[in-house]
């Protein structure tokens, strides 16, 4: 199975590459458009900041061929909120995958959310077979609204979402790479779409 | 709801673990790789390696071996020891650390924090805080709380905070290596002031002072070394009983 990771201007590439060879899955961390087009399963991860993300993407090439992959693709983090309509974030516009508002979180408990919560009202193959209680890894200031592509919950200062889902395109706010077991099963899981 | 955060830290010293360790199961007693690896088995929410060698040349073998933690261990881990330029910080992320942490160099050249957190992000910027209380007052140490300096922990820890540190790693001299339990006034001052996650650390000897530190102290995470490498406290063990106290923890 050949595993594309979208590399671009944005931290954490190389955490999810290694949680990949930990699964035996050696990847291919590219921003080669045909390599990307040529995958089974394409990952778009990334801890930064939105604007400057997009630019890049947009600059490059890659936010057009990421709008019209067809085979399953997660969105990691930044990754997940790219993928809707506009973050809060230096106001940005987004890729539209999502109709969805990127918003920051109000300062009513400490900012970001960071650490390990619990993901609730789990509804996808994603998330077969979880062991126990699923906590998650989550580091972000910004955050996902719930609405009607979501498919895993969190609450932190308000209820968000932590994963959604439409179509081919799968994302997550947390960080499958770094939540221990629970996250190389949804790992696995989205291998196996 | 957030958990609360346990959080082992390694000494490493020429790419060994360098406190004893007595750990079952384990039979390279010092490969840190094993033990972050065994650590994160039994539920360690995050590691901290500190690169306690010193001399510049070595540093070398301290990205190796960061390259294998990262390689073996599938939780959030944070390195420091030493960190004093973005060269530095770049070269450790890239091997794969999540989070960096800088403590002498940022009290020497405070813009440090800004330039990093420019860079790489708060998120994964850790200002560690050597702390001692003395003369009513809580005092910045440097050099591995060798070198006392000029400024109050409050303060510092403020500065740093609107610099762009993203985490304060608060370490009590005071209650370093006594097993007495953390110093619960200066973390709880810094834990309801501060916008970020404050990690206290020294002092750790029972069960009963990880619940004083998060009830009391309100710690966001707590840090040991000896109580978890002796096995005095496995950290199941120590997870069981804080969630049997009605603090959230991951089981």
């Amino acid at each position: 199975m050949k595993v594309a990771i979208i590399k671009y201007n944005a931290g954490n590439i190389h955490s999810v590459r290694l949680a990949l060879q930990r699964l035996g899955i050696e990847p291919q961390v590219t921003s080669d458009t045909e390599l990307i087009n040529a995958a089974d399963k394409v990952i778009f991860p990334g801890v930064g900041e939105a604007s400057t993300a997009m630019n890049f993407i947009n600059k490059n090439g890659i936010a057009e061929v990421i709008k019209q992959l067809k085979q399953p693709v997660l969105g990691i983090c930044l990754g997940l909120q790219l993928m809707g309509a506009h973050s809060e974030e230096n106001d940005t516009r987004c890729l539209g995958i999502f109709n969805l508002e990127i918003k920051k979180f109000p300062p009513r408990n400490k900012v970001p959310h960071m650490g390990w919560n619990l993901i609730r009202n789990l509804s996808s193959r994603l998330f077969e077979g979880l062991p126990g209680k699923p906590y998650v890894y989550f580091v972000h200031s910004y955050y996902a609204e719930k609405f009607d592509s979501t498919i895993a919950t969190t609450d932190y200062i308000l209820p968000f979402s932590a994963a959604i889902k439409k179509d081919n395109f799968y994302a997550v706010q947390f960080h499958p790479e770094k939540s221990g077991k629970v996250g190389e099963q949804i790992l696995r899981n989205f291998l196996k779409l | 709801m957030l958990t609360k955060r346990i959080i082992p830290c390694l000494d490493i010293k020429d790419g060994r673990t360098v406190k004893g360790v007595n750990f079952v199961n384990i039979r390279e007693a010092g490969d840190p790789v094993e033990l972050g690896h065994a650590y994160a088995k039994q539920g360690a929410d995050e590691l901290t390696f500190l690169d306690i060698t010193a001399t510049i040349d070595k540093r070398s073998t301290f990205v190796e071996l960061v390259k294998q933690i990262a390689l073996n261990v599938n939780i959030p881990f944070t390195v420091g020891g030493g960190i004093s330029t973005e060269d530095n910080v770049s070269k450790l992320l890239e091997a794969g650390a999540d989070k960096i942490t800088i403590n002498s160099a940022a009290v020497k050249n405070p813009d440090l924090i800004d330039r990093l957190a420019g860079e790489f992000g708060s998120q994964c910027i850790v200002l560690a805080i050597d702390s001692n209380y003395e003369n009513d007052t809580d005092i910045v140490y440097v050099h591995g709380g060798r070198k006392p300096t000029t400024r109050h922990t409050m303060e510092w820890a403020k500065e740093a905070v609107e610099r762009g540190a993203g985490e304060i790693l608060l370490t009590s001299m005071n209650h370093d290596g006594t097993k007495d339990g953390f110093a619960i006034g200066i973390t709880k001052e810094l834990a309801e002031t501060l916008p970020v996650p404050i990690i206290a650390s020294g002092g750790a000897g029972t069960c009963e002072h990880f619940v004083e530190v998060f009830n009391e102290g309100k710690a966001d995470a707590a840090l040991a070394a000896s109580i978890f490498h002796f096995g005095e406290i496995p950290i199941p063990q120590l997870k069981q009983y804080l969630n049997e106290n009605n603090i959230t923890v991951r089981l």
